[in-house]
Order: C-alpha cells, then structure tokens, then sequence
C-alpha cells in the first residue's frame, strides 16, 4: 500500500482543483469497480454491491482536496502574494515549497519581521518563482498551488504534506480493491470528495445527490502523544479513532457503537476520539435530506497541516481492516 | 390531560445531551401519544409527533419545533482517577466549580466539578476564571475503579434536581429548552379538545445546540406551510437587565426581524391582544438563535415565526422560568392553530 | 475563432436604465425587509416575463424561457437587501437605541443622516460635541451602544422599524454616486438582461432577501430554481486608493475602471473554472474589458447556490464599487456597462458543451 500512498500524497489537489487526484484515483481503483461518476462540484462516486433487502445504501467519504494557496498580486518584480485556501497557518509557510496547478514552482519568502522574533503574517509572505518581472512570471492573480515536499517512508511511520486526507483516500482504495469478489449486503458509495478543506462542500452536495441511509467519513485526526501537547487520547499505532465528537458533529451514537463493537469482535485495536476543533466530511452528510445517521473513522495523524505531517502505517491497515469488516457484514445499528 | 409540572419536572431530571436524546425523547413519545395520530422518530433522533387536521385532503401543514437536547459535558481524558472533559454546547466555565454533575459511563456515577488549588495551575492565573480545560470531574472512587467504569467520549449531564420556587417558578438544568416542550405540550392538550382543520406537526428536534441539525432536517420532508420555533429568551434578572431582556411572567416575546414573517408576527400579535395575553415583541436584527434559523431555508423556504418564553440564567443548572408564561404559549399555539383557515397561507403572500 | 453569426448587439444603458437604477438606489430595503424594492422589481419584470413568483422568504423569482427545447437553465442571482438599521429601544425625547443589520463598521456612522421607516422619517445620528471630548477620547471610535437615532423631540417610530443612510442617487460625471449601489446595481443589470433576454437559455433571475445576513434568499431560490448552472451578479469593493505610505497598492481587490470583476475565489465560493474560462474568453475575443477580482474573502449569493441540492457550477461577476457598506459608494458608468456587456455575450455562448467536461 505504501506506493499507492505515495502516488496519492505527491500529486497536487489544492480545494477546487482536484481532477489530478481524481485522475489517479480511477487509474488505481481500475477493475475494482465499474461505476463511477463525477458530479457538478467534482466529486467522484464510485458505486459497488447492491443493496439487498436488510442491506443500507452507505456513503464513504475521503476528500481528494488538500490545503494550498492562491496567487493574490504579481509585484513589478515577479513575486507573488498570496492568500490561503483552507487552514493554512503562516509558521509552516516560510521556506517552504509550492507547486502551482499550471506546474510553476517556487519558494515562500517573505518580508523583513515586525522584529527578529516576531512570525510573518501571511500577508508579509510572498512566493518566489525565479521571476524578474511581471510579464516573465508564469503565475498570474487567481492561480493555485499547493505545498511541496516528498513522501518520506519511516518504516512503521509514514510523512507527507496531505495526509489530510490522501491517506483516507488510499485507505478507501484499498478497501475497495479488499472488497472485490466478497458477497456485500450493502449499496456501498464511494465519494471522494472535493472542496472539503474550505468548509465541506464537495460533501454536503454530494450527499444530497447520493441520498444514503448511513454516512461514514475517513479523515485524519490529531494525537495527544507529543511532548506538551494539548490533552487528546489519541496516539499513533493506537489503532483507528472511532469518532465520538469533533469541532462540528456528534456522530450517531448507534454509529459509534456498531463502529466499537465490530472492532471488537474483530478483534482490532481502535480509539475513541474526541476533537475539540475541527470537522470533516461526516458534519455535512448527517444534515443532507432528512438528516443522516453519520460517524467517522479517523487516521490518528501528527503535525496535520503542516508540509509533513506523520501517520503510522499500521493505524492505516488496521483502518483498512475495520472498513472491511463494518461494509461487508449486515448492519444493525442500535 | 398532562399534569405539566410534573412533566417538566421530569424531563429536566433526565440528561438527554445535544446528539444523544434517546432518554428524554422516550418521555416525550409517551405523553405524547395520547395526544397525536402517528409518532415517528428522525434519522438525526427528533421527535415527530402528527396531529391530523379535519380539514379536506391535502391539508395544509403547519410545524412547531422545540429542541430537546440540552448542554452538558463529555470525558476528554481519565488520569489518575480524575477525568477531564469538553463542553457539548455553550459552557459558561464560570458555573462550573463545585457543581454537582452524573458521568454516564459503564453505569451512572455521581461526581462532582472541581477547580485545583492554584498552585496546581498555570502561574499568574490569579483569581481569574479558571478555564474548563484544567478543571477535573472527581467521582470519588479509586483510579482502578474510574478507568474501568469511564471512558473518553462518555457524556456528563448536570446533576441539579428540579427546585420550586416562590410565584410558581420552577429551576433546574435544561429548562433551556425543555419549556418549550412542555408549551406544546399543553398546546396538544388543548387540541385534543378542539377542532382544527390543519395538520399539526410537533416536533421536538435534537441537536439545537450544537448544528441546528433537527431544525435543518426534519422540514425536509414534511414540507410544512408554515413552522413555529419556540425557544426560551433572556428574562431580566441580576446581571441581566437592559432593552434585550424581558419581565419573567409577564408573557412570552413574539420574534421579528429577517427570521420572521412580519406576518406571522402580525397574526401572532393580534391574536396575543385579543385573548389578553401579555406579550413582547422582541427585535431580532439578525438570527434569532433558534430552530427558526434552520426551519426557515430547508428546500424552497417556509415562513416562521419565533416565540420565546423568558427564562433566567439561562445555560446555567439553575435556569428559571414561570409555569403561567409556559401556559401561556400552549394556549397561544393552540388558539392560532384552531383559527387557522386552509387559505392562510395564500392571505400571507408577501406583496405580489 | 470564425464567427459564423454575427455577433448580437448587447443592451446599451441609456437614461431610463439610469431612471430605473435611481429608483432602487433611493428605496429603503434592509435585509429581511425588502418590500419597496421588491415592489419596483415586480413592476419592472411582470411585462417581459414568462413566469413570475414571490416565494416564502420574499425572493421574487423569474423565468424567462429560451426559443428552443433542452436549453441550458442559468440561474442569475442579484440581491435585493442592503445594510442598515433596526431600531431596538425606545428612549425618551424621540431618541431610540439601533442595532446594526449586515456588516457595518462603527466608525461609518457617526454624524449622518438616516431616514427611518417605510415613510423615510428623516433622522439624524449624532456625536457628542468636540468641545466636550479629550484627546484621548477621540482616539477611540464610539461604540454602538453610546449612538442613538434622533428624530426630533416628539418624533415618533416604532421598535422594529428599519432604517438607512440618507442618501439620494446622483451622476457625476462618469461615476454612479449613490447608497445600496451593492447590489442595486446587480439587480439592475438583471432587468436589462431580462429586457434583451438572449434566445440560448432558460433564464432564471432570481432578486434575493437576506444576502447580507447569510445568503439566505439565494439558498432557497436555488434549491427552487435548481439549475445547471448560476451566475451571481452583485458589488465588490474596489480599495484602489493610496498606500498610507506611497508604496505599491496590492490590495486593491479590484479597481474602478478596469470593467466587471470575475470572482476565482471569494470566502463562501471556489468559482467553476469552466465558467471563468467562458467569461474571461468572451472577454478576450470581444474586447470587452474585464478583471479578475483578487482571491479571498467577501461572498456572494454563488456561495449558498452552488451548495444546493447535488451542487451547481457558479461563478460571481461584480461591478466594482468604493466604499462598500457606507453611506456613499461611488461606481464607474463604463463599469457597469461592460458588465452587461460581458454577461451578455457570455449566456449567448452558453451551451451544454460546457458541462460537457467535468470540473
């Protein structure tokens, strides 16, 4: 799985711009499925089972979009202002690398500091193609980028600038290649999604057109095991997080016992998880129609949205495993 | 007929956290269910209960909503025996020491808020607020016992029992908004006596504190003609007293602003007058932080009306609020909906 | 490019298009209370309209179909809200504490005059003396709790009522000079195009409510309309003055003059980039001038449209404005024309093929 990882997390899908990531992923998913659609905002939808008569019409979800920036002013001098697209914080911006969706490249710079302690504003940053000029800049106002920096493999530790949420999308991939040729009960949809990073809006239409009975996210989450971290439970190699709450939702408490109860029969190593910031693609689907039964499973990750962010490859099969065993067995939520 | 005292006090013993209604909605249904034709629940867990109107099929729809989650806590960590915890709603941190509180893990277990000594706290805290994520919930049993009973993500709801209190008050935790659930409570109980020729569909929805989730989803599919948020608003009180707050007892507020069809205000207001019912208006410039701010946009758009019983202290375990203004908006709610004619809505159109 | 066709004429603004503008610049329609404006609105679109509705919130929604079968649904969206008061509080002598409606920076309000309620009741909202301040205190901007609207010893409103800056509409040489330009101006580009509607599409207008307290009107009209693809018509901020300190402005967002602002982004929408390359091609092979409003904050009715339902392609044009969301915005006459221009021949070119591909 760790090519497949690799492939996901070095392509370059600011929000709004995804269709390489979305190319990628049906080259992989491949044979694995025959049903796949791409909707207004994006989304890819890929369809596999048939819903038998106690079976659910479920919705996956990972979204294929990661944090970046957008080009804001070409100086006379070809450098470039920016803004944000998603949470970017400017500490993880300066000397950092971008690549932009036209395939320019640059560095982040920046001005002289308020004082030498003091950090930039983002509005003090600037990206530094190579230009001189204006007119020999290849960037123009409006163009996105994303951040840049290779896959590191640190055996059991993976890092990676968009683990959030390239490692969702590979453990959805995989699930879907694992779920091949079983017997499943269920109408599974797979979306990955578009646009998740500046306020889950790939999902919130993708779930409305897709109409399901149960909604699952895949996402990162964050960890409490670094030195002086904020209070968390969650720590790598732990296990994947069955999500109780985050910054936006209350997942369904019959999600979180179903998720909790097959881990343990199965027996699978997992974590409850509550997050006091911060959401995901699950807070859109549960308000679609209706209203949804929603949870998540959450890849425990370190550093998230900085340029390396760290998972540890054991949670990701053991995410894999859970998946696998919660969609190719009949539901009972209770 | 619902003994509502006794109803209310019920629900605001139970815990019934925002995204976890099972206990309280059972109560709920089953008052309920004497006093409507079908009882349904939600995908989100909101309460539906159908009264059908005598009028000729298709009947026009109208829908009151009243939340019936409520705020509380949840197990962020167990250390030592001690458990840490994070708000579920708006936690004002400052009525949190020493407050009596029921963790729900394994079983129920009594605790109790405690703030550390400030030599346990970050220095030059001083005497200021201490905030909630160093303060501890302290059950009273040994570490092994916590670590076996309790877990992170379990809930922790307020202890507080129900107090009455002179000039037929009643305190408690969760007035906010069970209240209102006891006004179309009583509303019910009126209908079951009257005729009415439109379908009414009460609805306690869940998650108001947290995403307006019922408020956005239950409409959905009822799809109804008209929808009423009712919501507890801000009584004058110590601490509390200027043009945004209103006498306790002295009736409920009647909304108005962009959540509200001047309309319905309108309507609301003359019918208020009428039954001699005292009554406020209570400017709403922006959103009214109710139900009505979901009800109002759910697919091609509904006109709403919001009505506010007044209530002190609110998000605290000792919100007050008197039993007459409840009344009051039962009687209101069931009057307006018995008078309701199949052709309101069309009497309504804004100017065309 | 051969065009096989010769390319239509688009709408040419003239004095009663100027009539029509002035009209809605001078009534008074804060958010949630749209009334006067959407009374000019119905009258304006009732001739020329194939269907015409007033839904649950408010928004006057209008059909307008094309010559043909199967032809694209474009929704067009322009706000019919603008920003200002409601009054809160009785007070003694005419005076009544108010809250601000839609974003509205404090320091905009001192010493000006409003009118209050649907008879535009003059008022005033005053300052204390200068004589009676220090120096110290005039470092500080006066909170809204201390401001009230005065009208008059003995003057009579009522709480609830609303109430905005007391502009009246003018031209000044090549400049529109008026309040509420955002999103008078969107709404007015929307008539004419209703006037001169391209044969292609199925036009779909919607003139919304409550824009400016959450997109509000447009998300309902959108679920309504439910189209293939929407286009967003309203003001944006043109901060094309001087630096404080001389140096390069490259925060300007947009500039007066340079034609109609295409939206890539904003805080609520990521823009279709196949609707921006639509835009900005019919730009280019027709001259017609237009900019690319700077990435990043603001939002537009497009953000809540775009969400509706299974989603729908949008994109945002503006006609750049100064001094948005105070009593005065001053916009460019040629600015608003090339935004009918581009909007225009833009639908003209509009057809499925564009979908075709996806985003």
């Amino acid at each position: 799985m760790k090519a497949l990882i690799q492939k996901l997390v070095e392509s370059i899908g600011p929000s709004g711009y995804e269709s390489t990531v979305r190319d990628l992923i049906k080259s992989e998913i491949g044979s694995s499925a025959n049903n796949f659609e791409v909707d207004a905002l994006g989304n890819l939808i890929v369809r596999i089972g048939e819903k038998s008569a106690e079976g659910l019409r479920v919705m996956l979800a990972a979204h294929m979009d990661e944090i970046g920036v957008i080009a804001t002013h070409i100086d006379d001098n070809g450098f470039i202002r920016f803004t944000t697209v998603g949470g970017v914080s400017p500490r993880t911006c300066y000397g950092g690398r971008v690549v932009f969706v036209n395939g320019a490249r640059g560095v982040i710079g920046g001005d002289r500091p308020d004082s030498p302690t003091a950090m930039h504003t983002i509005e003090q940053l600037f990206i530094d193609v190579g230009a001189t000029s204006r007119e020999n800049c290849p960037v123009k106002v409006g163009d996105f980028a994303a951040f840049d920096r290779p896959f590191l493999d640190l055996g059991d530790r993976l890092v990676a600038k968009s683990m959030d949420d390239r490692i969702a999308v590979a453990v959805l991939v995989e699930t879907i290649r694992q779920l091949k040729g079983k017997q499943i009960p269920h109408e599974l949809v797979f979306v990955f999604s578009t646009q998740e990073e500046v306020g889950l809006r790939g999902a919130t239409t993708a779930a409305f057109g897709v109409d399901p009975d149960l909604g699952l996210s895949v996402d990162v989450t964050g960890v409490g095991d670094t030195p002086k971290s904020a209070t968390m439970e969650v720590s790598l190699g732990k296990g994947p997080t069955v999500k109780v709450r985050d910054g936006r939702m209350l997942a369904d408490p019959r999600i979180v016992r179903w998720m909790a109860d097959t881990a343990e029969k199965a027996g699978l190593p997992y974590q409850m998880e509550v997050l006091e910031a911060g959401s995901t693609d699950a807070a859109a689907i549960q308000l679609a129609r209706a209203g949804v039964p929603a949870g998540c499973m959450s890849i425990p990750c370190r550093y998230i949205h900085s340029p390396s962010e760290m998972v540890d490859y054991n949670d990701v099969q053991n995410g894999v495993r859970l998946l696998v065993e919660l969609l190719s067995k009949p539901i009972e939520l209770k | 007929m619902t003994d509502l005292s006794a109803f209310l006090k019920e629900l605001i013993s139970l815990p019934g956290l925002s995204g976890h209604e099972g206990s309280i909605r059972e109560v709920i249904a089953r008052t309920w269910q004497p006093l409507v034709d079908d009882l349904s629940t939600s995908r989100l867990g909101s309460l539906h209960g159908l009264r059908r109107g005598s009028g000729l099929d298709p009947r026009p729809r109208i829908l009151l909503s009243a939340h019936m989650d409520a705020i509380g806590l949840m197990v962020t960590q167990v250390k030592d025996g001690f458990l840490r915890f994070t708000q579920i709603g708006g936690v004002d941190p400052r009525i949190l020491p020493g407050q009596q509180v029921t963790v729900h893990g394994r079983q129920d277990l009594p605790g109790v808020v405690v703030q550390p000594p400030e030599r346990l706290l970050p220095p030059g805290n001083g005497d200021k607020t201490v905030e909630m994520e160093h303060l501890f919930i302290d059950t009273g049993l040994v570490p092994a016992d916590v670590a076996r009973l309790v877990r992170t993500g379990d809930l922790v709801s307020f202890a507080q029992p129900p107090v009455e209190l002179a000039g037929e008050t009643l305190a408690g935790h969760s007035l906010d908004n069970r209240a209102s659930v006891a006004a179309v409570t009583a509303c019910l109980d009126e209908l079951a006596k009257t005729r009415h020729a439109w379908d009414v569909w009460a609805v306690a929805t869940s998650q108001e504190e947290v995403t307006l989730g019922g408020a956005f989803t239950s409409p959905f599919d009822i799809r109804p003609d008209l929808a009423v948020a009712i919501d507890v608003t801000f009584a004058k009180g110590p601490g509390a007293n200027d043009h945004r707050t209103y006498p306790l007892g002295k009736g409920p507020t009647l909304g108005w602003g962009p959540n509200v069809h001047p309309a319905l205000y309108k309507a609301f207001k003359e019918l208020a007058d009428q039954l001699d019912i005292p009554n406020s208006m209570e400017p709403m410039p922006l959103m009214s932080g109710t139900d009505a701010m979901g009800l109002q946009v759910v697919a091609e758009g509904i006109p709403t009306m919001v009505i506010g019983v007044p209530l002190r202290y609110m998000h605290t375990p000792v919100e007050l609020v008197a039993m007459k203004d409840i009344t009051r908006v039962g009687h209101l709610l069931a009057e307006f909906i018995a008078r309701l004619e199949p052709d309101f809505v069309e009497k309504i159109r804004w100017d065309e | 490019m051969s065009v096989k066709t010769k390319t239509p004429q688009a709408p040419v603004l003239d004095a009663d298009s100027i009539n029509l503008l002035e009209r809605l610049s001078n009534a008074v329609a804060v958010s949630g209370d749209e009334g006067e404006v959407r009374a000019i609105v119905l009258e304006q679109v009732k001739p020329m309209a194939d269907e015409v509705k007033v839904d649950a919130l408010g928004n006057v929604l209008v059909t307008r179909k094309a010559k043909a079968d199967g032809a694209p649904r474009v929704m067009l969206a322009a706000h019919m809200d603008e920003i200002g008061f409601m009054l809160v509080d009785e007070e003694e002598g005419g005076l009544y504490r108010f809250a601000t409606v839609g974003g509205i920076d404090v320091r905009q309000l001192v010493g000006k005059p409003v009118w209050v309620g649907k008879q535009h009741t003059p008022g005033i909202i005053g300052a204390r003396p200068i004589h009676l301040t220090t120096r110290e205190e005039r470092g500080r901007s006066i909170p809204l709790d201390q401001l009230r609207i005065d009208l008059g010893p003995g003057g009579k409103a009522k709480v609830g009522d609303r109430a905005a800056f007391a502009t009246s509409f003018r031209q000044i040489g090549p400049s529109l000079v008026g309040k509420a330009l955002d999103d008078r101006l969107g709404m007015a580009t929307l008539i004419e195009l209703l006037k001169h509607a391209p044969e292609n599409v199925d036009l779909h207008l919607a003139f919304t409510v409550q824009e400016e307290v959450g997109l509000r009107g447009a998300r309902v009209a959108g679920y309504t309309f439910n189209p293939d693809v929407a286009i967003a018509v309203d003001s944006t901020p043109a901060a094309d003055l001087p630096m404080w300190d001389g140096s390069e402005n490259g925060k300007y967002n947009c500039r007066l003059g340079a034609g109609p602002a295409v939206y890539v982004a904003d805080g609520a929408t990521l823009s279709d980039p196949r609707l921006i390359r639509l835009l900005a091609q019919t730009g280019d092979e027709l001259g017609i001038p237009y900019q690319f409003r700077q990435p990043g904050g603001g939002g537009t009715d497009a953000g809540a449209i775009h969400k509706t339902r299974a989603g729908v392609p949008s994109i945002s044009v503006s006609v750049p404005g100064r001094y948005a969301h105070s009593a005065v915005l001053i916009s460019r006459m040629e600015d608003w024309q090339n935004t009918v221009n581009l909007l225009y021949h833009s639908l003209t070119r509009l057809n499925r093929d564009l979908l075709a591909q996806p985003r």
